[in-house]
């Protein structure tokens, strides 16, 4: 077969279907459609397979993902899942809420001349066919003694979760909300990521033979030292996420109709507080609602206010639209779908109606200054520039600080911002116990706290003095006589040794 | 579509709903999260005590702590102190009001024998039980039961201890044999003087306070009205007074910052900050103000909800299930 190269593979990126903006407003059901067969295949044919991958080292949980295109094209579906749910177990969750443009899809040498090759799309459409199918990762397994805990059903525990019961680990997730998820179950609305995806891909995790105990608060119940000393841990991942909604301090935060993003995106997504009164959650949402900040998590808040009915829905951002931080695609959407961008504005003052509610903002305009240490231009404000507007709700989505719980319960070290101190390796200053996620990092993304997850399950197995089945590939200089094609006969515990 | 809902509709269906658990669980009583209710008990026509089974949280409670509630799963997240927990036997106690919907099923549903749909706790930093050699514990309304725990803990260290209680009149009072157990000194207080000293809760503090001018530490639970007039008469005297703060929570892991409370000017989110502050730092009026968040909705759930009670009360009469 001729070789593929940027003139023989389709010009066009596959577009992906999605609801119409003004119908999709009005409901709650997934915005883009996904893929169908034919346009997977058609996308993969735009893939020139490089010998040496750019997108595989800009994945953070290092997915092999000309592989899994390859195998696609080859019509082994089964197998491309194989060698996709080896590096990630939850592809149809990262395959819509990826910021594939930064990652994989941001260094692909097709991009250079043409749009890149939608890997996050065909991650997705994979992912929903193997949910479709009932296909699970199951590769053989190893049983060893060790048993290992998790704080947090997030994406940094259940990666890491993923990893450890795959090497034969008893593994148990302890969350403290009453649904498992973490930030996929509270934080993202059902139209960018549906339950019935989250609940499917966690099932995969307890078909590995992963037990996840809801309604338990570590730090308070019980403690990561108990966890060690008495429940008989041998190792313990902290990936609690950072949680903690940042308010600004400006007048007028406690009125009511003041709240985070996080609360109404809980109140929604996990109480079901849009179906009130059917549900007992309460919302309270008003007919106007300004959002401050515009990452992901403003643009979660802004559409989900719009869905619910909020009349006007602003975004109020200190910068301009070329530094906004959100996913592409969602700034998009919301902006087809009637938000309305207050760009260079800051939120001075939140005025109360006199009897404790909001009433309006006043807001200052900004324009760019000198670029600040984070290289991009500090917003300044304009002397004079105040302005009021009406509305009756305020939401922050500026952030988050580290929850506090596990530094007031343990004796893990903490850095000076409050993030638990870890080295490369993610070990924390407590032997056995590793950390990763937003609760080292800071608000990160979903697939970065994943590959801290792997990253922590790769050194708790170093540590455990567990094989790391990744090492398999690697070159074997010491040219060992029990192994095959350089695969080690004793490391059954390798997917890609196993047939499809 | 309702129905979903509304597990407890009514007393027949209660019972049906009892019969179904109970084969659910037998047999299969786990030791940690099944959440099986032991004991109840009717202090009044809405006051009621729940005692379930949670051997490990039981054996982490402090005094001063809360856990949040679901009785179902389409319920809300219920915030309550926890007003008692007993290692020997792995149960925790609440004492609620039904005074809102899902406190109000709670009081038709949870039986002995029922489980929870779940509960998640201790939360909240535990009481500062220091070295104060005397102390006033005081209760108002709801807050009779979580202070409880604290009296006896102050007990169990050596101080001389007044229990202040307060209740509208003496056939609501509970747990009288309990806190004269842990009490030195024991002051009930009632609004038309049928037992005890007719008046507030801040009567009998003030009362106490008469009696003794060597007195450490008030530790004050109730409504907030409450609690801030018990400051208040504290602050003249300059004695420390701790109160636990009740604002409305979603999770309760300072994830959503919907307890947000003033105090001493900052903001502090109760579930993770506290739930004790410091009573004269806090602004009791920003609290009063965030409670009532939620009011018309409230009114309207348990409006719909007593609707629906009846028409479903109606129905089994009709379909003869009396």
């Amino acid at each position: 077969m001729a070789k593929k190269t940027i003139r023989t593979i389709p010009q066009e990126r596959t577009p992906i279907p999605v609801q119409d903006a003004a119908a999709r407003v009005e409901n709650f059901d997934e915005v883009a459609l996904g893929y169908s067969l034919e346009d997977a295949l058609n996308e993969c044919k735009r893939c020139l397979l490089c010998p040496e991958p750019a997108c595989v080292k800009a994945c953070p949980v290092a997915i092999q993902i000309p592989d899994f295109i390859d195998a696609i094209a080859k019509g082994n579906y089964r197998a491309a899942y194989d060698q996709l749910s080896d590096a990630n177990l939850m592809p149809a969750v990262c395959g819509r809420v990826c910021p594939q443009e930064d990652q994989c899809e941001g260094v692909c040498p097709v991009g250079e001349t043409l749009e890149p090759v939608a890997i996050g799309r065909l991650e997705r459409w994979l992912g929903d066919l193997a949910i479709e199918e009932g296909w699970a990762a199951n590769p053989y397994r190893k049983p060893s003694d060790f048993k290992i805990g998790i704080i947090g059903s997030g994406p940094a525990g259940m990666a890491c979760a993923a990893d450890m019961a795959k090497a034969g680990c008893e593994v148990v997730v302890y969350e403290a909300l009453h649904a498992p998820g973490g930030v996929l179950r509270y934080g993202i609305p059902e139209f960018r990521l549906p339950n019935h995806v989250i609940d499917a891909e966690l099932s995969n995790l307890t078909k590995l033979g992963v037990q996840i105990e809801c309604n338990t608060l570590v730090g308070r119940l019980f403690t990561i030292e108990q966890m060690r000393d008495e429940m008989g841990f041998d190792a313990v991942f902290v990936g609690t996420g950072a949680g903690s909604p940042k308010f600004m301090g400006i007048p007028g935060e406690s009125l009511n109709g003041v709240l985070s993003a996080n609360e109404l995106l809980t109140r929604c997504n996990l109480m079901g507080a849009g179906n009130f009164p059917a549900t007992d959650t309460p919302l309270g949402l008003g007919r106007s609602v300004a959002v401050i900040g515009s990452g992901n998590t403003a643009m979660d808040a802004l559409r989900v206010s719009k869905r619910l009915g909020a009349e006007k829905v602003y975004c109020v951002y200190r910068r301009t639209e070329a530094e906004c931080p959100a996913r592409l695609e969602e700034l998009e959407h919301a902006q087809e779908e009637g938000i309305e961008f207050h760009w260079l504005t800051a939120p001075v003052e939140i005025i109360d109606d006199g009897q404790g509610n909001v009433s309006a903002m006043r807001c200052i305009r900004m324009e760019l200054g000198e670029p600040d240490e984070s290289g991009r231009r500090r917003p300044v404000p304009i002397a004079g520039s105040e302005y009021e507007f009406e509305t009756d709700m305020v939401i922050y989505a500026i952030g988050t600080n580290p929850n506090p719980i596990i530094g007031q319960t343990s004796k893990l070290k903490l850095n000076k911002w409050n993030y638990i101190e870890t080295d490369e390796t993610l070990a924390t200053s407590m032997a056995g116990v590793y950390a990763g996620g937003d609760i080292v990092t800071g608000a990160a993304t979903v697939i970065l706290a994943m590959g801290a997850g792997r990253k922590a399950a790769r050194s708790m197995k170093t540590y455990l003095g567990l094989r790391d089945s990744n090492a398999v590939y690697d070159a074997e200089p010491d040219g060992r006589i029990d192994s095959l094609f350089g695969i080690d006969a004793e490391e059954k515990n390798f997917v890609r040794v196993r047939l499809a | 579509m309702l129905a979903s809902g509304f597990n407890f509709l009514g007393p027949w269906l209660v019972v049906l709903d009892m019969s179904r658990t109970t084969t659910d669980a037998s047999g299969s009583l786990d030791d940690v999260s099944t959440f099986e209710i032991v004991n109840r008990e009717d202090f009044s026509d809405v006051t009621f005590l729940i005692e379930f089974r949670h051997p490990q949280m039981a054996r982490a409670a402090k005094p001063g702590q809360f856990v949040i509630v679901l009785l179902d799963e389409h319920s809300e997240r219920i915030p309550l102190t926890i007003a008692d927990f007993d290692r020997d036997r792995g149960t925790v106690t609440l004492v609620i009001q039904a005074v809102g919907k899902t406190t109000k099923e709670m009081q038709i549903a949870c039986c002995v024998g029922k489980t929870l749909f779940g509960v998640v706790g201790p939360m909240g930093v535990p009481s500062h039980i220091g070295d104060a050699r005397k102390v006033i514990c005081v209760g108002g309304g709801l807050g009779v039961a979580p202070v409880y725990p604290q009296a006896r803990a102050f007990k169990e260290k050596g101080a001389y201890v007044i229990g202040v209680v307060g209740f509208r009149s003496e056939d609501l009072v509970f747990w009288r044999d309990k806190f004269e157990s842990v009490c030195d000194e024991f002051i009930i207080c009632t609004n038309d003087g049928s037992v005890g000293l007719k008046g507030m809760v801040t009567d009998g503090i003030n009362l106490a306070i008469e009696n003794h001018d060597d007195i450490d530490e008030v530790v004050a639970i109730g409504p907030p009205i409450m609690m801030k007039f018990s400051a208040e008469v504290t602050r003249p005297h300059n004695i420390k007074t701790m109160v636990s703060l009740n604002p409305i929570m979603v999770d309760g892991t300072g994830m959503c910052g919907g307890c947000r409370v003033t105090v001493d000017g900052k903001q502090q989110f109760a579930c993770v900050d506290g739930p004790d502050f410091d009573g004269h730092k806090v602004d009791f009026d920003d609290l009063m103000n965030r409670l009532d968040r939620y009011v018309e909705e409230e009114k309207l759930a348990v409006k719909k909800w007593s609707k629906h009670c009846h028409q479903t009360y109606l129905q089994s009469q009709s379909l003869g299930f009396h």
